[in-house]
């Protein structure tokens, strides 16, 4: 198991959003977690990312605790692409992307022949070769969220964490964004684990999708056991139509009546 | 979108600018020293200086000028650097030495010593360093809850400034006719500057900038934000109290000599982000410099506007600072710092 947590409560101050959840991941596979607003999908991540403290149980990076991980050990370990991450003026893609190799830097942090190899590896994956010397701010949403991700293969990780990585994108920059990750994660053998809005696209990529409700895990399983009417009605409230992509092998939905107000 | 490329991510410009920016601080140097109620060209500096040492222009030059401008350039650095640390971990184009307290408790420190114990008044620079950085610590721990988050950072640090500034003031309306102590100190003054002014200050600059320029990398990358910056394997809490740390130590350090000469650290951060970019590396020596070379030159005018009189130095900060920061904020030169 890439991940594996067993028992965690995440929450804010007082207020506790995931209670007693178990959660694995397998190594290298495509996880995508999905459920309605406010499920807790980004607390999860946040919580297995050490963004957020967990307040009880246990959380196994490669067999070793979360807990006991130094914080640049476990950067070397996790990436974590963050949903809106600032973006900073004045900062050509080509830096960005070398920021990825802190965690492997000594403290003068200079960066080594074999770190630009890698940054410069990282870019060609990611298609920005030709934006290295850009500035970020001058980058289109699509190309900005090819930067991040590229900065987290920099960082040679491997597994890749990712808050909603489509969900300020247009619908073009998303499906490229999603193949791009699908494409790493098979070349790469990462393990990718993904919260997402857009059932049919989670359906599509993910070798396994967990959904989430009211911050309990309610269900897990490859596609075609999670894409079924009477789960997106319990979970979603929503009439759908299931059918299958038999191009790409993977169920898909068609909304038909949603939740009355 | 066309192919245009900001010079400022160029690393052999920012180069360059830096190589400017110590050229001029030379030159700053020298025309700062020539400069005064006895008016020496460069020639004249050069030769008092060296030939004719037993001479009472150059006993002015090494005695009064040479270490006054050298406060004013460990001075313009220091509280430059200080805003430029402060406004990278606070996310926040606001931020500065004041927002932490420093200036508030060098402040009321200062007014506490000259009013009420007038007698002591050498004891005044290194009380108001204990002031600032006293004030800091109670700032950071006011806004810590799990984690001091840059917005209650600026927020507690705006409330412990009002509260400790009631204080100043009530001192001063108690005791108005002790008041002129005090009005150098409150508007930042570089007059009376000694050698052991200098022996006291370098090395808090030296250190702040070594310690700023090893760091940089962990200050970018925390402009990307809390989340991304831990996932990058940066201890985020550890990090940030430590730039405040050193930002405070570096403002406590100027304040406590010349007083609350605040501005600086606010504007001459953006000044040099304007020129240079936003890159750590490049924007901390390049801070600490263009601040060095701003009090410099702020303080040669104040000495000959009107001669043989002299301005403080921070009125003339202020007073040229303010409108020409407006000026960049109409142009659209300014920002947001992250």
């Amino acid at each position: 198991m890439a991940i594996r947590a067993e028992g965690i409560t995440l929450g804010y101050g007082d207020k506790r959003i995931i209670e007693d959840l178990d959660i694995h991941i397998p190594a290298g596979s495509f996880c995508s977690v999905i459920g309605p607003n406010g499920c807790g999908k980004s607390t999860l991540v946040k919580g297995l990312s050490r963004n957020l403290k967990l307040l009880s149980g246990s959380v196994e990076i490669n067999n070793t605790s979360l807990r006991s991980f130094d914080t640049k050990l476990l950067a070397k370990k996790l990436a974590y692409v963050a949903q809106a991450p600032h973006i900073p003026d004045q900062f050509a893609v080509k830096e960005l992307v070398a920021h990825g190799r802190f965690p492997h830097l000594h403290w003068m942090g200079r960066l080594t022949a074999h770190d630009h190899e890698v940054i410069a590896w990282a870019m060609e994956m990611t298609e920005i070769s030709r934006y290295a010397e850009r500035e970020l701010t001058q980058l289109s949403g699509g190309e900005r969220q090819r930067a991040w991700i590229a900065m987290a293969l920099a960082q040679e990780a491997e597994i890749l964490l990712m808050d909603e990585p489509t969900t300020y994108l247009d619908i073009a920059h998303q499906f490229q964004t999603l193949e791009l990750v699908d494409r790493l994660q098979k070349e790469t053998n990462r393990t990718v684990l993904m919260v997402l809005h857009d059932l049919n696209q989670a359906a599509r990529y993910s070798d396994k999708i967990f959904v989430m409700h009211e911050g309990r895990l309610v269900a897990q399983g490859r596609p075609e056991e999670i894409m079924t009417s009477e789960l997106l009605q319990d979970v979603f409230s929503i009439e759908t139509r299931i059918i299958r992509d038999e191009d790409h092998d993977c169920p898909f939905f068609i909304p038909l009546r949603g939740r009355r107000a | 979108m066309g192919l245009s490329v900001d010079l400022r991510t160029h690393a052999g410009f920012r180069i360059a600018v830096l190589g400017v920016m110590i050229l001029a601080l030379v030159l700053c140097f020298f025309a700062a020293i020539a400069v005064g109620s006895t008016q020496l060209t460069i020639g004249e500096v050069l030769h008092y200086l060296f030939v004719e040492t037993d001479s009472t222009k150059h006993r002015i030059l090494v005695k009064i000028r040479i270490p006054r401008v050298i406060i004013a350039g460990l001075v313009g650095m220091s509280l430059s650097l200080s805003g430029c640390l402060l406004q990278g971990v606070m996310r926040n184009p606001l931020a500065s030495p004041n927002i932490i307290g420093v200036s508030s408790g060098a402040g009321l420190t200062a007014v506490i010593v000259l009013i009420l114990f007038p007698g002591y008044y050498y004891l005044v620079t290194p009380l108001a360093f204990l002031g600032a950085c006293l004030t800091t610590l109670v700032v950071y721990t006011l806004a810590w809850t799990d984690g001091a988050n840059p917005l209650r950072l600026v927020l507690s640090g705006i409330a412990v400034a009002s509260f400790l500034g009631a204080g100043s003031n009530a001192l001063m309306v108690f005791y108005p006719d002790r008041v002129q102590n005090v009005i150098g100190f409150m508007v930042g003054s570089l007059s009376a500057i000694t050698w052991q002014d200098v022996s006291g200050m370098w090395p808090y600059t030296l250190v702040g900038l070594v310690l700023s320029f090893i760091l940089s990398p962990q200050l970018n990358i925390l402009l990307l934000g809390d989340e991304t910056a831990t996932s990058l394997g940066i201890k985020v809490e550890r990090v940030r109290f430590l730039f405040i740390v050193i930002a405070s130590l570096l403002a406590a350090s100027a304040v406590s000599i010349v007083g609350l000469l605040g501005f600086v650290g606010l504007i001459v951060p953006h000044l040099a982000r304007l020129i240079i970019g936003n890159n750590a590396k490049f924007l901390i020596p390049g801070s600490a410099l263009l601040g060095a070379i701003v009090v410099m030159l702020c303080d040669m005018i104040g000495r000959v506007v009107i001669r043989p009189l002299e301005l403080p130095v921070g009125i003339i900060m202020s007073l040229l600072g303010g409108p020409f920061f407006l000026y960049m904020l109409r142009k659209g030169g300014i920002r947001k710092s992250r």
